[in-house]
């Protein structure tokens, strides 16, 4: 039975990252294990004494400071996960899920993925969380460390859960855009919706050959598939389609583009992810 | 590491680092002149080094958060080679400690850091303390009462200002009202002051450092003049350094890779070496202050060095008028901040070994002032107080059978060299017996002397007529296959990790 690893903070994505979750588990006949991580936040200090003397015995007297801080923020951040954990409980179970896990564990969300995600086969995780400013401009802070260091999809959820009936599948010709084409042929998630395989920037054979044979493998999985290629710049061609055609969701490769790339310009990935108000589903 | 997770050790915290760094440079600064007053040298040499250091760490060491600069452990052991050679030859061997930590953390030897227990290194720390209480007594020679009343009001001030506001470091506040009394009193002035500054002491640094090789020979001789002192560096810089790892380790509640800290340490005396300064390792004191005053990150260390030249440089003019009582002062809050008084005051509780341990590597230090030798010394009692602990786990019993003519011998626990002078006074050979068995199922042999101790046993109750019988020999000498490999046999080895 297919797992689906769901990473919440309780925040405001925290609903509909639940029904999104519980939509791909319905489709998939997947079983949902319920992430939270209390985040102790080793690399920040919570207090300042900055009289920069050295008292008698400072050292135990300061470990003990520290541990009673921490120990304190600790059982709070306890009783808040397990509040989260009934509220994503009882969402799963009204939404019919059957097998839900939900737990909690201590720290920080990239490097626990390491242990849960290869249980996963698909990882769901909100647009934003708990440090959302209401304008919405930037990312959550562990969606890009997320998205690369999974192996698997990971389904970006949106604000607001819609039905997914139009889907557009970014296609570039490259390992990770073939990898989302096969799965959404292979995999029961999206049957039922019309596909738009859409490829920007201008022509080449690698990109004409690839996009005949993507278009091949989704119509013999049984998709209604309508392919272009329209010259432009990916991020605009993109986010114009989108809104145009009413796209509920957006399938692509994530951060193929060079890291130096990404440093000085800014990664087409995250700028998409942050225009597009619909959902998406990554492919390393 | 990933490059993500570094940079967030860069920049996870920056408002708290930056703030922690200036605290730690306000405390480093007299601290670094004190330690280069120590050592022999001019105070630019402490101030070039604990720029260097405390910048090339913040970017190659791997415990963030932990502050490395000129520290006094490393200073005491660099007097006489300043005295007999002078300021070059120091400049060479600063980086040929860091070539040797390198060395070590490639190799891993770190490692045998386990091999310091604790007590040793509450003697270090201790040992320390003193060491650097004691060198400030030379600091009131010839100075009248005036220094006392000055190094008094000095500790009022840094005792006193945290109960009224904890937001300013206190020992800064000492330096400038002592400096500012100081200045205009007048008692600092002149070719014979009442209150000795600073600048009489040596210069500050006016430049940013620059790049120089040392200007000595490059042959064997001074290698084996600058040897002696570089690999007591070394070694003292990276237990130090450890030590004060696991520390902040402990405070941060996350781990770090003590062979990388060893490399970063090596890089940091490499580079202060090329650049004018003498050999550092982490601070216990600056780096709980940095903690204390919420510091985590790199970029707190690299702050506290920058901001440290910064304000040496810029305010050259007036550091050379800071009294030396000011400095007395600070370096006393360090040195009663460093020692450690739950040692002494739970003296009694522990058993009488650690303590001696303890004791033993005070006394040591103290007496040659090199940390290195206490250390040494400790480590070598510590072992030997182990053995003799357990060489006292033998415990033998008998049983007489029936017919009273055979005695079954059971020898529990460990046997070697220690515990077998006194194996053989366990039996009694004076009773007659036609049938003696030696039950050493539940023994432990770990060398040959245990294995030669039982073998006179035997002889000898063969001498009296008495028919031997050893049982249980192929459990007992598996703890010996591990070293003479003569017994080998299937599965032994598996079967050691039982033991």
């Amino acid at each position: 039975m297919p797992n689906i690893l769901v990473c919440t903070d309780g925040s405001a994505y925290a609903p509909s990252i639940y029904d999104h979750a519980a939509w791909a588990a319905q489709r998939l006949d997947a079983s949902i294990h319920v992430l939270h991580l209390v985040d102790p936040h080793h690399e920040t200090a919570s207090g300042a004494d900055l009289s920069g003397a050295l008292g008698i015995e400072s050292q135990s007297a300061l470990m003990e400071e520290l541990v009673q801080l921490e120990a304190t923020k600790a059982k709070l951040a306890h009783t808040k996960g397990r509040a989260i954990l009934q509220v994503a409980r009882d969402t799963l179970a009204q939404a019919g899920i059957a097998k839900v896990v939900a737990d909690q564990k201590h720290g920080s969300l990239s490097d626990s993925l390491e242990t849960y995600e290869p249980e996963a086969d698909l990882v769901v995780i909100g647009k934003r969380g708990e440090n959302t400013s209401l304008d919405f401009k930037h990312l959550g802070s562990n969606l890009e460390r997320v998205v690369r260091t999974c192996h698997h999809p990971v389904l970006v959820a949106s604000r607001i859960f819609k039905p997914v009936r139009r889907v557009l599948l970014a296609y570039d010709a490259g390992p990770s855009a073939n990898r989302a084409v096969d799965y959404v042929a292979s995999q029961p998630l999206l049957t039922g919706a019309s596909i738009h395989l859409l490829s920007a920037g201008s022509e080449s054979t690698r990109l004409t050959e690839g996009t005949a044979a993507a278009k091949q493998k989704l119509v013999d999985a049984g998709f209604e598939v309508k392919s272009e290629l329209r010259p432009g710049h990916p991020i605009d061609v993109i986010g114009e389609t989108v809104k145009k055609d009413g796209i509920d969701l957006l399938v692509m490769g994530a951060y193929g583009h060079m890291h130096i790339r990404h440093l000085l310009i800014g990664s087409t990935t995250a700028t998409l992810l942050r225009t597009c108000a619909i959902p998406a589903l990554l492919f390393r | 590491m990933s490059a993500i997770s570094y940079k967030q050790q860069w920049f996870g915290n920056p408002v708290r680092d930056i703030v922690a760094g200036a605290v730690v440079a306000l405390a480093l600064i007299p601290e670094a002149i004190a330690f280069s007053i120590i050592a022999g040298v001019d105070p630019k040499v402490g101030i070039y080094a604990s720029f260097c250091i405390a910048v090339v760490i913040a970017f190659v060491g791997a415990r963030p958060g932990m502050i490395s600069a000129a520290t006094g452990a490393m200073a005491l052991l660099m007097v006489t080679l300043v005295k007999e050679h002078g300021l070059e030859y120091l400049l060479a061997a600063t980086v040929l400690t860091g070539v040797i930590q390198i060395i070590a953390g490639i190799f891993k030897l770190g490692d045998f850091m386990k091999f310091v227990s604790r007590s040793v290194v509450t003697g270090f720390v201790n040992a320390l303390a003193i060491l650097i209480f004691m060198a400030q007594l030379p600091e009131f020679h010839g100075q009248g009462l005036m220094m006392y009343g000055m190094v008094a009001a000095g500790l009022g001030i840094i005792y006193g200002l945290p109960r009224i506001t904890k937001s300013v470091p206190s020992p800064l506040v000492c330096i400038i009202v002592l400096t500012g009394l100081s200045m205009f009193m007048g008692w600092g002035a002149g070719d014979n002051p009442l209150l000795r500054t600073v600048g009489s002491m040596g210069t500050l640094p006016s430049t940013l450092p620059m790049f120089l090789i040392p200007d000595i020979p490059l042959n064997w001789e001074t290698l084996m003049i600058i040897l002696p002192y570089s690999l007591p560096l070394a070694v003292v810089g990276i237990l130090e350094s450890l030590m004060t790892a696991t520390i902040v380790d402990d405070f941060t509640d996350t781990s770090s890779d003590k062979s990388r800290e060893c490399i970063g340490q090596g890089v940091a005396n490499t580079v202060s070496g090329f650049f004018g300064g003498m050999a550092g390792c982490a601070m216990i004191g600056q780096s709980v202050i940095n903690v204390k005053s919420g510091g985590r990150g790199r970029l707190s260390t690299f702050c506290a060095g920058i901001f440290l030249l910064i304000l040496c440089v810029a305010l050259g003019q007036w550091a050379a008028q800071i009294p030396m009582a000011a400095l007395v002062a600070v370096m006393f809050m360090v040195s009663i901040g460093t020692f450690s008084w739950s040692s002494f005051k739970n003296i009694r509780l522990y058993n009488r070994s650690s303590s001696v341990v303890m004791i033993v590597t005070v006394l040591t230090t103290v007496f040659t002032h090199n940390l290195a030798a206490g250390v040494g010394a400790g480590v070598i009692l510590s072992a030997l107080f182990f053995v003799f602990k357990i060489s006292q786990l033998l415990h033998i019993d008998s049983t007489l059978d029936e017919s009273g003519e055979e005695r079954t011998y059971r020898i529990r626990g460990q046997l070697f060299f220690v515990s077998a002078g006194s194996f053989g006074d366990a039996f009694d050979f004076r009773e007659v017996l036609t049938k003696v068995r030696i039950d050493v199922s539940h023994a432990h042999f770990w060398d040959i002397t245990a294995i030669s101790a039982l073998d006179r046993v035997v002889l000898k109750f063969r001498r009296e007529g008495a028919e031997v019988e050893i049982v249980g020999l192929n459990e007992a000498s598996k703890t010996l296959v591990l070293r003479l490999a003569t017994h080998d046999k299937p599965g032994a080895m598996d079967e050691m990790e039982g033991h």
